[in-house]
């Protein structure tokens, strides 16, 4: 064993390698992203990555790599999730042979999600078991057990950090690479009863799932992952008639939260017991009884669904027990958003009926605050990077429709961001792939308008496909805009099938996407640079001017992935200060300082846009970087 | 409370994250327990970063509350006022004087005054550190040196339990070999 300072995310990946892992796979999405690449980065050759196509590929893959005796584990954010729901249910009943893993990272907040699902709520939905770690080294024992579990089940089960255990960092105590696990898996046997299924074997799982059920509650009740603990260091439980339970990320805010509270003399904190649930699904019922009748009122501090605080209420009522149980369904707890350690500390001061001083607004007690009030801050809202080829294919669409009715239909991905100010190119957005068809059903019911539909390269390849094949098939009318900048820009440039590279180091063919448009029936196809800004606004215009399924492709690699070219200049003498750069792009590389427009070095790509864009030619290339 | 907690704070595209990486390695390297939390994602460049740090044992989360950090390191006016209710009363903040202003700004028209947080600051219950960034990197001939004057700045005020070498040592090891020449001054000037 040696410590090491680690992700939350690489510690987890570090755990599944020493656990023998023999095959790993999904599809990027933050918090989950980091696991996939830094298990990539470990493998000398002992197992197989890959980034799939989408979350729902990831998973089959997986599924027949563990029929055949593998180790897998499956990557994806909550969403993800949605994807590969309709594989994870049926699997759930054929189970697998080789241990599997799918990490589903939640995200309260949610920090960059469309949804707060929470992913312990679809495992009793599902009837999967679900470890649920509360810091970067309990994810990293956590995970080698939960493959345990896996195959002593035969279960695909389910392991769901979220972004604060995913992104932390801490000194990891993680065993040395002679102490691995190291597995040959059999192969495929076959087994038709086993591996195929039908309604008599679905029904006959799901007896064994029933089944399974009561017995690994009973087995979590004694796992050492779930216990009471007493927020003083020699563990031992206390007499107070309250108590708390938490899981995750906010069993840690819970603790510090008891820490802090004792440090402010509040001595009622240190009698607290806390009651740490690791595995929410199935639920460890002898132990929540056990602590149920030790206490007469329970907080629960949970983020995303109240799924503790309904069980415990279950168990409460099953055994008929005098206790009250608190939480987000009593409005104890907010309903959304993260919790903090602030938050956890303000709840349980309520909780104990104690008089509300700390844990309110900043107050200048104790602080560094001056006592006047605080200036008004920059805002600083998430945009398109400078030099953004995303930028110049949203103009450029704009530019070509002026004063012409039509539906901007975004989709997931940096471009979301096309809808701040000034482009405010985004009319909706849903999910994965969404927008082509959303285009679609506008276009059924309005047809005056031009309905355009943008999605990224990845998010074509992962699930807009089919999309297309639908509006060609069904004589729709609308503009499909692929914003091609060859990367999964969002989650940190992955390679996908439009990119020519595997996590295996290979270099293939790359899937074309013209091609694959053309195969469809798609027979309008303009490819063009968005940086040419007058050839990209006559590309727009056009193909709006034929009817049916048509496309344009903006190839422009990511700004982030390519050397910068030297930054514009403005002329001074020619500028006459209009800002219609600044007005038309909002470009961050174009700054207003001292009155005038500058360009900003550090960040200018000198992708001249705005060239494109001055009324009086007062911007041109500069020199050398 | 046991640990020491640091935040530093800025805006994407500073060197946030190395900061916190040698700041993280160098306690390591002392066997010092440490665990750090960043905000990322949707915050890329031009957005708020945080990173906040905890040096020793006997915390759970990385994330600590308010009024309990007590070094910040801001490499931008405005966020060094942003993150000042994390900083405990007689704390040390060690802020960058350039700021950086956010293209909303540009856009509204709304004023930002690095000044007016400058002047702010100067009133906060704390040790208040200076440091004119922008200069310091242009001494050095290099804008990427900004996070290593900050943490020299920092090392200073002897808040970190580390020397200027120890942190020296740690950073030869993680940053390309072309910079490490370039970055050991920046560590001594701030």
């Amino acid at each position: 064993m040696h410590t090491e300072f680690l992700m939350g995310n690489a510690a987890i990946a570090r755990g599944a390698v020493a656990a023998g892992l023999n095959l790993i796979a999904g599809y990027p999405g933050t918090p989950s992203t980091e696991v996939l690449e830094a298990a990539a980065k470990e493998n000398r050759g002992s197992f197989y990555v890959e980034w799939s196509v989408n979350e729902k590929a990831a998973l089959e893959l997986a599924a027949g790599a563990s029929f055949s005796g593998a180790r897998t584990m499956v990557t994806m954010k909550q969403v993800g999730l949605n994807v590969a729901s309709d594989p994870l249910m049926s699997l759930a009943y054929l189970g697998v042979k080789g241990g599997m893993v799918i990490l589903v990272a939640d995200d309260p907040g949610p920090i960059s999600s469309q949804t707060e699902q929470d992913t312990r709520t679809f495992a009793s939905y599902s009837k999967l078991p679900l470890f649920d770690p509360s810091s970067v080294q309990e994810a990293y024992e956590l995970v080698q057990e939960a493959f345990e579990w896996s195959e002593k089940y035969h279960t695909p089960v389910l392991f769901r950090p979220t972004t604060r255990i995913d992104h932390a960092y801490a000194s990891t105590l993680v065993k040395d690479p002679s102490e691995y696990v190291h597995r040959t898996p059999e192969g495929f046997v076959r087994d038709p009863s086993k591996w195929v299924i039908f309604p008599r074997l679905s029904y006959q799982a799901h007896l064994r799932i029933a089944a399974r059920e009561p017995e690994l509650s009973r087995e979590f009740s004694a796992y050492s992952r779930n216990y009471a603990a007493s927020s003083k260091i020699d563990g031992q439980l206390s007499s107070s008639r309250f108590g708390i339970a938490s899981h995750g990320i906010s069993f840690s805010y819970t603790m510090d939260a008891l820490k802090l509270l004792e440090s402010e003399g509040v001595r009622e904190a240190s009698a607290l017991s806390v009651l740490k649930i690791t595995t929410p699904y199935p639920f460890p019922e002898e132990l929540a009884l056990a602590f149920l009748k030790e206490h007469d009122e329970i907080l629960c501090i949970e983020e995303l669904d109240p799924v503790i605080e309904r069980a415990l209420i279950f168990v409460a009522g099953k055994y008929h027990l005098n206790v009250t149980i608190r939480g987000k369904l009593t409005g104890d707890i907010p309903s959304a958003g993260e919790n903090s350690v602030e938050t956890a500390a303000k709840a349980i001061r309520t909780f104990l009926k104690l008089p509300e001083d700390f844990s309110g607004a900043p107050s200048p007690e104790g602080s560094a605050l001056p006592p006047e009030e605080m200036p008004a801050l920059p805002v600083r809202p998430p945009v398109l990077c400078a030099g953004c080829p995303h930028r110049a294919s949203f103009y450029a669409v704009k530019q070509a429709m002026k004063g012409k009715k039509a539906v901007f239909c975004g989709d997931i991905g940096c471009y979301t961001l096309g809808n701040a100010m000034p482009l405010d190119m985004v009319d909706t957005c849903l999910c994965m792939g969404a927008g082509l068809n959303i285009a679609q059903g506008i276009g059924r019911i309005d047809p005056d308008t031009t309905a355009f539909a943008f999605v990224g390269d990845s998010t074509f390849f992962a699930s807009a496909i089919t999309g297309v094949v639908n509006a060609v098939y069904n004589q729709a009318d609308m503009i499909l805009v692929v914003l091609d900048n060859s990367t999964t820009a969002m989650t940190g440039h992955q390679p996908h099938p439009g990119t020519g590279r595997t996590m295996m180091g290979q270099v293939v063919d790359k899937i074309d996407i013209e091609a694959v448009l053309r195969g469809i029936g798609v027979k309008t196809i303009e490819t063009v640079n968005p940086l040419d800004l007058e050839a990209a606004v006559s590309a727009v215009k056009r193909v709006s001017s034929v009817p049916g399924v048509r496309a344009v492709i903006f190839r422009s690699p990511c700004a982030v992935l390519v050397k910068p070219e030297a930054p514009a200049v403005i002329d001074p003498e020619k500028c006459i200060n209009c800002r219609r750069c600044v007005r038309e792009l909002g470009c961050p590389g174009l700054v207003i300082a001292d009155g005038r427009v500058q360009i900003e070095n550090a960040l200018c790509t000198g992708c001249m846009l705005c060239k494109q864009v001055c009324p009086v030619q007062a911007i041109g290339k500069g020199g050398a970087k | 409370m046991m640990s020491t907690n640091i935040l530093i704070t800025g805006v994407g595209g500073q060197g946030i994250v190395l900061a916190s990486k040698l700041i993280a390695g160098t306690a390591m390297r002392k066997s010092i327990s440490v665990m750090s939390a960043e905000t990322i994602g949707m915050a890329q460049k031009g957005g708020s970063v945080q990173s906040y740090l905890r040096l020793g044992e006997g915390a759970y989360s990385a994330m600590f509350p308010r009024k309990t950090a007590d070094l910040l390191i801001a490499f931008e006016p405005g966020e060094a006022v942003r993150m000042l209710p994390f900083l405990k009363k007689g704390g040390t903040a060690v802020v960058n004087t350039h700021a950086i202003i956010p293209t909303t700004a540009s856009l509204s028209g709304l004023p930002y005054s690095g000044d007016e947080m400058l002047r702010y600051l100067q009133k906060a219950d704390a040790n208040l550190i200076l440091v004119d960034g922008d200069e310091a990197c242009r001494s050095l001939g290099s804008a990427r040196a900004l996070n290593m004057v900050l943490l020299g700045a920092a090392l200073k005020e002897k808040v970190l339990p580390f020397t200027v070498e120890e942190v020296e040592e740690v950073m030869k090891e993680s940053v390309r070999p072309q910079y490490v020449e370039l970055n050991a001054r920046a560590l001594r000037i701030g």
